[in-house]
């Protein structure tokens, strides 16, 4: 290992992304350790004092006075309209139309009314900003639904006082408070100026709609940003533009760690279009700024220009040497040896001795990149001793404290404008572009655009890592799961712990349902980067637990669907955070149904059916598939069925439910990164293949209507689509998939 | 040298005939509708029409433009501002998620369906193939493009019914 600081991948981000809500609900039913460490954590990220996931208020006082209705940070409304704010970042996750909707619901304003402005970067009014781990709905719900109602009340109120009449008398619909009884009405936009000066009612003393007075929530809303989209303004981070900025490149080594020994930089300077070209030292910590070496040019292809012309002269002495290869052949020989116990319930070595049948298989899975079709970028300006960024991140705050601290200004002289990002799936959490952007303006004196090429994208991503599981499991006479062994080597950035995503828990499937169980964890040294990627964790754990699941099914002559629904046992709740195995069955049934498992179906073709519990959604999927002679796979049908709680917005909703199976169907057919002395091997998308229109399945979405708190849709769908689309491909040919991408296996998809 | 794009003739001055037209419309013309995704002709998210044929403008010199007409993602809507059919059915079928590629997406449709108004299923799969979308929403932009493949048919048989 180097000298390179590690501590932002496992000390900050994970909790955020989803690791927080995969350790706290897939893993463990009630996991005290955990739970604390990632509690200091989350505080760490968001410097939230006495906070939690819930978000304050806001500021409960009036933020303007006069004419303007402005109780919190949410709503403002004054003659010419009505503004709702949204908080969070858009990645592609729908929060900038689907969190206003909840405060228009309560506000009772007409959608067609509302404009959505997104919300500034503000701890004080905003709380926690951030865009991962699924939270945006969770964590929002509530507030925002108060946020609104308490706006409505404060016009009620004005218009009792106008018409002399009793509030109670009074009631609201489409941005118009009415009074029945005389049959007047008046707009919110005509109260605004007297509702102004009302008090701001206590948020916890509103009375909230019943779900079936709701008229909006639930139903399908085209995103805000839509109109804007197909007409091609400026929303994204990539597409903004200052007065005489300059367009930036940055060189780093391509082995992690190495440092810039020489370069030619008088030739890249004399080079047409070059504005200057520098070399950066890096700040130690390679989740902020890496070394290498910054063109400072008058366009973007002036700067792609000197970049391919840059020489430089790295000293890898502390960089890395991974090698995909050489950890695969460290997996081999470990997995045959036993590691550190993570979980031991039961008496396992019992539970195998004394079993009717077995089953072993040996997992592994590649590391891959983000790939977000927006490549990092990062506009930035530093004058004056204060810097203002424009970004597309996950994490604004977390970006301003980088930023800040590589520029060395108080974190109060930095502005972060957040833009629509272009893909998330977690790259976005990690600001590394942020404090690349900030170090160069304030270096090279003038506003630029940080411009990350697709090459540099795949190169300096921070990771989901790859991982091996040695699985044994025992089923007893009757067929029921009765042991269940995972030996799994994982990697380690810090040394100290598993990297994001990879580490399990003492809740991890099927400790809790599964009377005995050993999980065994061993971490090889890793030095690029790695972070966490939609539903970390689960993303691959589904694969290797369901699949293998199924090969107990199939090793006791059962029905899959059978033995998962055995497996859940009776309906309960795993802990305060955890699964409910009622839900779980519930969605397990459902998709089985609407799929039609059981129905023959001809040769070559197979159903495969899997479950998984992430980012507190139930999730089940059915995918149906017809394999050939030569392996190619078509995936005709998958069903899904979730149980998120009440749906915000429909189509939003079954947006993330198709987006994520077909996000998990490209990842496992043909994605991975492999690395061979400390450098990425695939460098753009010809030898990173994503699934394209001719290989999209039918999707069909079911929603189960709950009446348990909304959850977030941005990843739980993804996790159940590798087994249940692997556990079609074994029914169809017999074939059992343990290694993704299955090109791996000489798979692929028709 | 001068590029004409969406009915209008821009100057780009001095410019290297080097210049891939997808920086040429983003940096000099600021026309950042079009994006960069790959610069390899792997993604699709920079198509543009060149005399109404779809191109992967990161990797099109602006010197072989010539003296073609470039249609950018900027030049659909009509001169009022109303949307085109494929612009409204993306809007209508909330077709985006994070929306990056979903100009070329659109620029790829508006190709298809200037070609062949009554696409099938396979036509569409075909014609679209070029474009990635990291979200996954091609189910919706294969319902799009057959929405405004029929907006046009019938706004076409109603100017034939008016003539």
């Amino acid at each position: 290992m180097t000298g390179l600081n590690y501590a932002d991948i496992g000390d900050v981000v994970p909790i955020v992304t989803g690791e927080r809500r995969v350790v706290a609900d897939a893993y463990a039913p009630d996991d005290v350790r955990i739970g604390k460490l990632d509690r200091r954590q989350f505080l760490k990220l968001t410097g939230l004092v006495g906070g939690g996931l819930m978000l304050t208020f806001g500021t409960p006082k009036a933020l303007a006075k006069g004419a303007v209705l402005q109780p919190n940070g949410y709503v403002k409304i004054d003659a010419t309209g009505i503004v709702l704010y949204a908080k969070n970042p858009e990645i592609g996750q729908g929060v900038k139309t689907s969190l206003p909707m909840i405060i228009a619901e309560e506000l009772d304003a007409a959608w067609d009314d509302v404009q959505v402005v997104q919300s500034p970067i503000d701890r004080e009014t905003y709380g926690w900003q951030m865009a991962g781990g699924s939270t945006s709905i969770p964590g929002n719900w509530d507030p925002l639904r108060r946020a609104g109602a308490a706006a409505r009340s404060m016009l009620v109120e004005a218009a009792a006082k106008r018409w002399g009449v009793e509030a109670t008398s009074l009631s609201t619909r489409d941005s118009h408070v009415v009074h029945a009884a005389s049959g007047r009405k008046l707009a919110y936009t005509e109260l605004a100026a007297g509702a102004a000066a009302m008090d701001v009612p206590n948020p916890q003393s509103l009375t909230l709609k019943k779900r079936d007075q709701f008229r909006l929530i639930g139903k399908r809303i085209t995103g805000v940003d839509n109109d804007a989209l197909v007409r091609g303004e400026p929303l994204f981070g990539i597409d903004q533009m200052l007065p005489g900025m300059k367009y930036a490149v940055y060189q780093k080594c391509p082995a992690i760690g190495g440092k810039v020994a020489s370069a030619n930089l008088d030739a890249i300077k004399a080079m047409p279009g070059v504005h200057d070209a520098f070399v950066l030292e890096g700040n130690g910590n390679a989740m902020e700024l890496l070394p290498g070496v910054a063109i400072v040019a008058d366009n973007t292809f002036s700067a792609i220009q000197a970049k391919r012309a840059l020489k430089v002269e790295w000293d890898e002495s502390d960089a890395s040497k991974d090698s995909w290869t050489h950890a695969k052949a460290e997996a081999e020989r470990l997995r045959k040896e036993s590691g550190p116990q993570v979980v031991n319930t039961g008496d396992v070595d019992a539970a195998f001795a004394s079993s009717a049948k077995q089953a072993s298989g040996f997992y592994t899975y590649h590391f891959v990149s983000h790939a977000t079709l927006e490549p990092q970028n990062c506009t930035a300006w530093f004058k004056d001793g204060a810097l203002e960024l424009w970004a597309p991140t996950q994490t604004p705050a977390q970006g301003i404290g980088s930023a800040a601290k590589v520029v060395g200004v108080s974190p109060s002289k930095v502005t972060l404008h957040q833009l629509r990002c272009g893909g998330g799936f977690g790259r976005r959490l990690y600001n590394d572009f942020t404090c690349e952007a900030a170090a160069i303006t304030k270096r090279a004196g003038v506003p630029i655009k940080l411009q990350w090429t697709r090459e540099d994208d795949m190169a300096y991503d921070l990771y989901r890592a790859g991982g091996f599981h040695q699985m044994d499991g025992a089923v007893d006479e009757n067929g029921k799961v009765t042991g269940w062994r995972d030996r799994f080597i994982t990697f380690t950035n810090d040394g100290r712990r598993p990297v994001s995503g990879g580490g399990l828990g003492r809740g991890v499937f099927p400790a809790g349902l599964v009377d005995n169980v050993r999980l065994e964890q061993t971490a090889l040294p890793w030095m690029n980067r790695c972070g966490a990627w939609r539903a970390p964790g689960s993303n691959v754990f589904a694969f290797v637990f369901q699949s293998f699941l199924d090969e107990l099914a199939h090793a006791a002559g059962r029905d899959s669907l059978d033995v998962l629904l055995e497996v859940f046992g009776e309906p309960r709740q795993m802990g305060p955070r955890g699964m409910h195995t009622g839900r779980a069955a519930g969605v397990v049934k459902l998709a089985a149904k609407e799929a039609g498992w059981g129905r023959e179906l001809a040769d070559g073709r197979g159903m495969g059916i899997a479950f998984y519990y992430s980012h507190a959604g139930h999730i089940a999927e059915v995918a149906e598939v017809s394999v050939s002679d030569q392996k190619q796979v078509r995936v005709h049908k998958v069903t899904v069925a979730a149980d998120v709680g009440p749906i915000v917005n429909l189509s939003g909703a079954e947006n993330q439910m198709q987006g994520s199976v077909v996000d998990g169907l490209s990842t496992m057919t043909g994605l991975s990164v492999t690395f061979e002395n400390g450098r990425v091997e695939q460098s753009n998308f010809d030898r990173y293949p994503m699934l394209r229109m001719p290989s999209t399945p039918e999707v069909a979405v079911h929603f189960v209507d709950s009446d348990y708190p909304p959850t977030g849709l941005g990843e739980p769908a993804l996790p159940p689509l590798a087994p249940a689309v692997c556990n079609a491909i074994f029914a169809a040919s017999g074939h059992r998939i343990r290694t993704l991408p299955i090109s791996e296996e000489g798979f692929s998809l028709a | 040298m001068d590029l004409k794009v969406n009915g209008e003739l821009r100057n780009l001055g001095e410019i290297d005939p080097r210049t891939p037209l997808l920086w040429v419309l983003r940096d000099e013309l600021g026309l950042v509708g079009t994006k960069f995704g790959c610069g390899i002709s792997q993604c699709g998210a920079c198509t543009v029409l060149v005399g109404g044929q779809p191109v992967k403008s990161c990797s099109y010199p602006v010197s072989t433009v010539a003296n073609a007409e470039v249609t950018t993602v900027e030049g659909l809507a009509r001169s009022d501002g109303e949307l085109n059919a494929v612009q409204q059915a993306w809007v209508d079928l909330d077709v985006a998620q994070c929306g990056y590629c979903q100009a070329g997406q659109i620029m790829a449709a508006e190709a298809l369906l200037r070609a062949n108004p009554n696409p099938g299923d396979d036509d569409i799969d075909q014609a679209m193939a070029p474009n990635l979308c990291r979200c996954g929403t091609y189910i919706r932009i294969r319902e799009a493009v057959k929405v405004a493949a029929a907006t046009r048919r019938s706004a076409a048989e109603a100017s034939d019914a008016a003539e």
